[in-house]
C-alpha cells in the first residue's frame, strides 16, 4: 500500500504493508534513526513520537493508523537542539548511554505542551512509561522542571 | 617521567595535523606478573589537532553511558592546555596500540577506563603541548621555555599562534625525550564539574548506535535461535518465510536460522513464519529452582579452599553464639535499552564490523577466525553503546560471531538485530549464587570464627578470557568481595570455600561483576551479627573496620549525612552497607517504607571515595545509575528457567525501576587522595543489602533471597 506521511514538516510517500509499525517506517524506510527500538510492545517508551502533538509509541502504531496526523520525531523537535527540553537536558547533563533519551525528550515535550508547570507527581505520571537503564531519572525530573521554566520564560 | 625509549612517533604520513602514538610502560602491573614484551604500536593516534584548532581525542575504550567520551578527553586537555570548547572525541579503531594498559587487549570493563588511562592520556597531552611549543619557538627563534600556553594558544610577548596553525610544523619535530605531568594542585580541568561532550548528539537523535548503522546494500537479519539452553536445530522449512514481502534469504548459522530481509519488519515477520523443529535440551533442560536445590546440597560440603586461617571448626564449636544463614541470588539479565546488534560487510579477505562493543580485540579475532583472515583485516567501527553493563563484552564475541556467519552465508552486508525477547532470553546472565554462612561470636558479640561457602558458576572458566580471572582453579571473580572482605582481617579463624558447578545456563559478568552477588550476603550477614550482638549496625561495622580508615570514613560520612543517629520518620527505617570494589569505597544508607506490602525506597545517601574525583558530575551520575541498576535487580530481577527455556521475555515480565520509583539520591564525594579507583560499578552492589537491612530494621524480617520481596 502507498502511505503518505508528513514527518517533521516534510511529505513522504511510503510503499509498505499496512501493519508495518511507524517506528520501522521511520527508521528503515525513511532513514530517520533518532527514534529507537527497544521493547517493541509499548513497554519502554524509547520509540515515542508525536502524532499531531500527542505522544504515541511508534513501535505498536501501524502505518494504517497514522492517517493524516503529522508525525514529529526527535529530529524535528527543533532545528538546532534549542527546544526547551533539549536545552534543559543539556544544562542538567541528563544523558548517559543516550539510547532512551529520544523517547524521554518526546514524552517530556508532549507533557509540557499540555501542562506548562508540571508537579513532581505530574512528571512521574507522564514519564513512567519511559524506561532508562542507566538510571538518569533524577536528572530527568530536574530537567523537566527546568524545561518548563525555560518554556514559560520564552513565552513572556 | 616517560623516557624517550618508550615513545614512538608514528603517523607522519598524515597531513591533517599532529599525530602521536606511543607506548607507555605498564608500571601498574602487579609485581607477580611481569609485563610481557609489548609489540611496537602501529601508526595510530590518540590525538589529532587540525588546522581549524579542533582537538580530536581518540578513545581506546567504549562510551556506554559511563562518560569516558568526556573523561578521557579531559585527561588530554588538562595537560595540553587547549581550548575545551574545541575538543571532540571519537572511538578509536581496533588496534594493539589501544590495548587497555593493564588488561593487554582493547576492552572496556571493571570500572577501569580512567584508571587505565590516567597516565597515558595525560602523557599524550603533555607530549603534544611540548611539540607545539617547540614549533612556535622555532618560528619565533626563541627558547621554548620562554613561551606560554593557554587555551589553545602559544604566545611569546605579543606573538600568538593557535594550536591549529602550529600543528603541521609540530608534527615534523621529534617527540620529547621526556615529559613532566602537572602537579595535581595545578589542574584546571580535572576535578571540576565538566558537562558531557556527547550531549548534543544524544538529544537530537544524531548519535549513532550500532542499531542505527545504515548504508546502501545493507540488509537486516533477524535470527531464530534455539528456544532452550542446550537445544539444537533439527530441521527448518523456509517456504513461508520466503513468501513474506521483503524477505530475501533464509540461511542457517550453526544451530540458528537467519532471515535476511530488506528491513527489520520484514525480517521479523519472516522469522515468525519460519517452520523450525528443535531437538530438546538433554536431561530435560536447566531449571533454576532445581539448580538452587543442587547448590544447597553442595553447600553442605566445603568447596575449593580460597581463604583459610586458624581452627575454624573448633572456634565455631566454642563460640558463645552462632549465626547461620543462607543467602541466594537469581540469574539476572543486563537488559540494556539497545538490544544486541551487529552489522557486517565482508569484502574479499577484509571485513568491516559496526558494533557497540566493549571488547574490540576479541571481536576482531573471532571475526578473523570465522573468515579465515587475520585480525588486522577486520575493521571494528565502534558506535555508541546503548548500555553495556557487561552485556557487550561477551567472551566468545557471540554477537559478532553470529553476524559474521550470517553475512558470510548470505553473501551480502547484513545487520543482525536481536529483538528484545531475543536479547532477554539470550543467556550470559549474572549467575545464580548461594552463600552459606556459619559465624561464631565471642562474649562481646564480635566474630571469632567465620565459615563461608559459596556456590555458583564461574563466569570466566572455560572462556577465552579465563586467564584474566582464574588462579589455581579458582575464579577470583566468583569470590571477590567475600574472600578479600575487609571484615575478615579482624576474625582470627576464617574459611572461605567455593563450589563452581557448571550448568547449561550461559553466564557472564554483570555490572559490578562478582561484587554483584557477594556484597548482598556479606553486608546482610554482618547486619545479622550486629543484631545478634545487640549492637547498632553502624557501630558494629566501625568496630570491625577499626584498621580500615577509608572504609570507616566513608561509613561515617554516609551515616552522618543520612541522619543515622536520629530516628527515621514514622513508618520508615534505614539500613546501611559499606564496601570496596574496583579500588573505590562506597557506603550507602537506604531509607525505606512499605507501601501495600511493597518496598519503597525513599532516599539513598551515598559516600564514595575513589581517591581522586576526575569529574564529580560524572561520579554523581554513575553512583545514581549504579543504584538504579542495583535496585532494579534487588527489587525485581529474576530469570525463571524451566526445561531450559527462559520464561521472562520483555519489560512487562522483567520489570525494572521506573521514574516514579526513583529514590532521592545524595552523593558525597571523599577526596582522600588515595590511588585512583573506578566509578562505573562500585555503588551497584551495595544498594541491595542497604535496602534489605532497612527492611529488617522496619519489620524484623530478614530477606535473604533476591529479588527482595515480603511474603
Amino acid at each position: 500500500m502507498l502511505f503518505k506521511l508528513v514527518v517533521n514538516g516534510s511529505a513522504h510517500e511510503i510503499e509498505s504493508d499496512a501493519e508495518m509499525p511507524l517506528l520501522w517506517a521511520l527508521r528503515d524506510l525513511l532513514g530517520m534513526t533518532g527514534t529507537k527500538y527497544s521493547c517493541g510492545i509499548a513497554q519502554c517508551g524509547a520509540c515515542t513520537v508525536h502524532l499531531d502533538g500527542q505522544p504515541v509509541r511508534s513501535c505498536i502504531t501501524p502505518l494504517s493508523a497514522v492517517g493524516k496526523r503529522k508525525v514529529t520525531t526527535v529530529e524535528g523537535l527543533s532545528r538546532d537542539g534549542s527546544h526547551p527540553v533539549q536545552r534543559a537536558w543539556a544544562e542538567t547533563d541528563v544523558v548517559q548511554c543516550g539510547y532512551c533519551q529520544s523517547g524521554q525528550l518526546m514524552t517530556a515535550a508532549a507533557l509540557l505542551a499540555s501542562n506548562a508547570d508540571p508537579s513532581d507527581a505530574d512528571i512521574d505520571a507522564a514519564m513512567s512509561g519511559n524506561i532508562c537503564r542507566c538510571g538518569t531519572y533524577a536528572r530527568i525530573r530536574t530537567a523537566v522542571h527546568l524545561a518548563a521554566k525555560l518554556r514559560r520564560r520564552g513565552r513572556t | 617521567m616517560i623516557s624517550r625509549r618508550d615513545l614512538l612517533r608514528a603517523g607522519s604520513a598524515s597531513a591533517a595535523g599532529l599525530w602521536i602514538a606511543f607506548n607507555v610502560p605498564l608500571k601498574a602491573q602487579a609485581a607477580a606478573e611481569p609485563p610481557a614484551p609489548r609489540p611496537l604500536p602501529p601508526p595510530n593516534a590518540f590525538l589529532r589537532i587540525a588546522a581549524d584548532d579542533s582537538v580530536t581525542v581518540l578513545l581506546a575504550h567504549s562510551e556506554m553511558g559511563q562518560g569516558i567520551w568526556t573523561g578521557l578527553a579531559m585527561l588530554i586537555a588538562e595537560e595540553l592546555d587547549c581550548d575545551w570548547s574545541k575538543v571532540k572525541s571519537e572511538h578509536a579503531p581496533a588496534a594493539p596500540v589501544y590495548a587497555h594498559t593493564a588488561a593487554g587487549s582493547q576492552v572496556t570493563f571493571g570500572s577501569s577506563t580512567t584508571v587505565s588511562e590516567m597516565d597515558r592520556y595525560r602523557t599524550v597531552g603533555a607530549m603534544a603541548k611540548d611539540m607545539l611549543v617547540r614549533a612556535a619557538a622555532e618560528r619565533w627563534k626563541v627558547a621554548p621555555s620562554e613561551c606560554k600556553v593557554a587555551n589553545g594558544i602559544v604566545s611569546y610577548g605579543a606573538k600568538r599562534l593557535s594550536f591549529g596553525r602550529l600543528a603541521e610544523h609540530a608534527m615534523g619535530l621529534p617527540p620529547p625525550a621526556a615529559v613532566t605531568l602537572k602537579d595535581p594542585k595545578d589542574w584546571k580541568l580535572i576535578g571540576t564539574r565538566v558537562k558531557r561532550l556527547d550531549t548534543p548528539e544524544k538529544i537530537t537523535g544524531k548519535a549513532q548506535f550500532g542499531i542505527d548503522v545504515q548504508f546502501p546494500g545493507l540488509r537486516t537479519a533477524v535470527v531464530a535461535r534455539p528456544p532452550a539452553f542446550g537445544a539444537t536445530l533439527a530441521k527448518f522449512d523456509a517456504t513461508a518465510a520466503l513468501q513474506v514481502p521483503g524477505v530475501e534469504q533464509v540461511v542457517p548459522a550453526g544451530d540458528a536460522v537467519a532471515v535476511v530481509a530488506a528491513h527489520f519488519w520484514a525480517a521479523k515477520r519472516g522469522r515468525d513464519a519460519l517452520q523450525i523443529e528443535w531437538n530438546p535440551p538433554p536431561n530435560g533442560g536447566a531449571d533454576n529452582v532445581k539448580i538452587l536445590d543442587d547448590y544447597r546440597a553442595l553447600a553442605t560440603q566445603p568447596g575449593a579452599m580460597v581463604v583459610e586461617a586458624g581452627a575454624v571448626d573448633a572456634a565455631l564449636d566454642n563460640a558463645k553464639t552462632r549465626v547461620e544463614a543462607d543467602y541466594d541470588l537469581p540469574y539476572v539479565a543486563h537488559a540494556p535499552m539497545e538490544p544486541l546488534n551487529c552489522a557486517v560487510r565482508i569484502d574479499g579477505d577484509r571485513c568491516d564490523i559496526w558494533i557497540g562493543t566493549q571488547s574490540q580485540t576479541s571481536d576482531q579475532a573471532v571475526a578473523a577466525r570465522i573468515l579465515g583472515t587475520t585480525p588486522e583485516k577486520v575493521s571494528i567501527h565502534t558506535t555508541f553503546l546503548g548500555g553495556g553493563f557487561g552485556h557487550r563484552s561477551n567472551p566468545f564475541s557471540n554477537v559478532v560471531a553470529e553476524a559474521v556467519t550470517v553475512a558470510k552465508a548470505a553473501k551480502v552486508p547484513v545487520k543482525v538485530v536481536w529483538t528484545r525477547e531475543d536479547d532477554m532470553r539470550g543467556g550470559y546472565y549474572r549467575p545464580q549464587f548461594l552463600h552459606r554462612f556459619k559465624v561464631g561470636l565471642d562474649e562481646h558479640g564480635m566474630p571469632l570464627a567465620w565459615d563461608h561457602v559459596l556456590v555458583g558458576q564461574s563466569v570466566f572458566d572455560g572462556t577465552p578470557a579465563a586467564a584474566f580471572s582464574m588462579r589455581n582453579g579458582i575464579d577470583r571473580n566468583s569470590v571477590t568481595g567475600a574472600a578479600d572482605s575487609p571484615y575478615l582481617d579482624a576474625i582470627a579463624a576464617r574459611r572461605v570455600t567455593l563450589h563452581s558447578p557448571k550448568t547449561p545456563v550461559p553466564v557472564w559478568v554483570w555490572r559490578s561483576v562478582g561484587h554483584s552477588h557477594t556484597v548482598f550476603p556479606m553486608e546482610c550477614i554482618v547486619d545479622e551479627l550486629a543484631h545478634a550482638a545487640g549492637k547498632d549496625p553502624f557501630e558494629y561495622r566501625l568496630a570491625l573496620l577499626a584498621a580500615k580508615p577509608r572504609l570507616a570514613d566513608a561509613l561515617k560520612l554516609a551515616a552522618e549525612k543520612a541522619g543515622w543517629s536520629t530516628p527515621a520518620a514514622h513508618g520508615r527505617a534505614r539500613g546501611l552497607a559499606v564496601h570496596q570494589a574496583f579500588g573505590t569505597i562506597v557506603a550507602q544508607v537506604a531509607e525505606i517504607s512499605l507501601e501495600g506490602g511493597r518496598i519503597k525506597v525513599h532516599k539513598v545517601t551515598c559516600a564514595i571515595d575513589c581517591g581522586t574525583a576526575v569529574n564529580p558530575l560524572a561520579i554523581e551520575a554513575q553512583v545514581e545509575g549504579s543504584i538504579v541498576f542495583g535496585l532494579s535487580a534487588a527489587l525485581y530481577g529474576r530469570m525463571t528457567i524451566r526445561r531450559g527455556e527462559v520464561q521472562e521475555s520483555n519489560f512487562h515480565d522483567y520489570p525494572v525501576l521506573r521514574l516514579p520509583e526513583m529514590p532521592q539520591i545524595s552523593v558525597h564525594i571523599i577526596q582522600s587522595g588515595a590511588k585512583l579507583g573506578g566509578i562505573g560499578e562500585p555503588a551497584t552492589a551495595s544498594i541491595a543489602p542497604a535496602v534489605a537491612n532497612a527492611v529488617f530494621a522496619l519489620t524484623g524480617k530478614r530477606l535473604r533471597s533476591q529479588p527482595l520481596q515480603l511474603a
